[in-house]
């Protein structure tokens, strides 16, 4: 290439870019986990959904700036799905990171819960709310 | 149970558009087929579409599959697919994966199907073949599932009773034709979806949907 162009810079129409940000990030995904690849306890599913507890750090300056994006993030809930889209990074290094923020009891994962006096079901078979995404979505 | 967020009234709408909160729920849809049948397309129809990278290491599971070792867990898998969100109200989200067709993906699938609400398997009828492998594999997982049809403009037309016929797929089974492309027509696909995935539910034999054999009332028209 011409040594006077900027990389990153367009380079005239119809030809080729440097795509540096799709080239993905600089520091290999599994840094920010410290190289742990598996989170402890159980997977969360890929729509758990997450709320930050409110309870301050033990040892605030033992998060990752990642870990302090994800706790605020979760100060509504978010779904493991957004979080990883949020911050641009996989979701198995949002497993581990999340993890451990579950770990030291910053997070917790929001319960599906029926109402009082209902056995339990699963979201994905629990009827009354099947019929309620029905009728949203015949009338969006 | 818990009291701090407790479930809003049905009707408290009228001011407050809780849709801003944040999930309390979420719901899996997977949008499934080969490839270039216009899974993306859908997705992005009836939701805003998000990139989401799924860069898993290989863990034992996959390391039965091929052989690794020294490797360690430096050795992780690129997956890049799409996702979408639809806000209802109350709290429920419902979330679109377009799934990657390929078998070496199918790692994601197990992960995606688990828990779902149900799937669209998207077909194309100039290679009716590449879904084969979707309706199989959600046929074995129980997973509720549609067949949608995507009438691209250069395709022959069939039938779905033709369709169904081709792919042999269950008489309970909805075969539907969409345009992908379209939000009213990728809307009703999923309308088909939760109508089916509700059937199974209420009905007797919900844990295996293969035993299923009331014809749908007359979804082929």
């Amino acid at each position: 290439m011409d040594p006077s162009e900027t990389p990153g810079a367009p380079r005239g129409p119809g030809r080729e870019r440097w795509l540096d940000a799709a080239a993905g990030p600089i520091v290999r995904p599994y840094a920010v986990t410290r190289g742990r690849t598996q989170p402890t306890g159980e997977p969360l599913d890929i729509v758990a959904i997450l709320v930050a507890t409110g309870r301050p750090p033990a040892e605030p300056g033992r998060l990752s700036r990642q870990q302090r994006r994800l706790l605020a993030l979760c100060r509504r809930p978010h779904a493991l799905a957004d979080l990883a889209s949020d911050l641009d990074l996989p979701l198995g290094v949002i497993r581990v990171l999340v993890g451990d923020l579950l770990d030291s009891g910053l997070v917790d994962v929001q319960r599906w819960s029926t109402p009082a006096g209902q056995p339990y079901v699963q979201p994905h078979t629990d009827q009354n709310l099947l019929r309620r995404v029905l009728d949203e979505l015949r009338a969006l | 149970m818990n009291s701090a967020r407790s479930d809003p009234p049905p009707d408290a709408t009228e001011e407050h558009d809780d849709r801003a909160d944040g999930p309390r729920v979420a719901l899996k849809i997977l949008v499934a087929g080969g490839f270039g049948v216009g899974k993306t397309t859908m997705v992005g129809a009836v939701s805003e579409i998000r990139p989401l990278r799924t860069e898993e290491a290989l863990t034992d599971a996959s390391i039965g599959v091929d052989d690794l070792d020294g490797l360690g867990s430096k050795t992780t898998t690129t997956v890049a697919m799409d996702f979408g969100r639809i806000t209802l109200r109350d709290g429920v989200a419902i979330y679109l994966f377009g799934t990657p067709g390929q078998e070496r993906f199918w790692f994601m699938w197990n992960e995606l199907s688990r828990g779902a609400l149900g799937a669209v398997v998207l077909a194309d009828t100039r290679r009716l073949m590449a879904s084969f492998a979707s309706i199989d594999y959600f046929e074995q997982k129980g997973t509720p599932f549609v067949v949608a049809v995507n009438c691209f403009d250069d395709a022959d037309r069939y039938d779905p009773p033709e369709i169904r016929m081709a792919l042999d797929i269950d008489p309970h089974v909805p075969v539907l034709l969409c345009d992908a492309r379209q939000t009213v027509s990728a809307k009703q696909v999923l309308v088909a979806l939760v109508e089916h995935a509700l059937r199974l539910a209420s009905g007797p034999s919900s844990t295996s949907p293969r035993a299923w054999r009331t014809p749908a009332p007359t979804r082929d028209g």
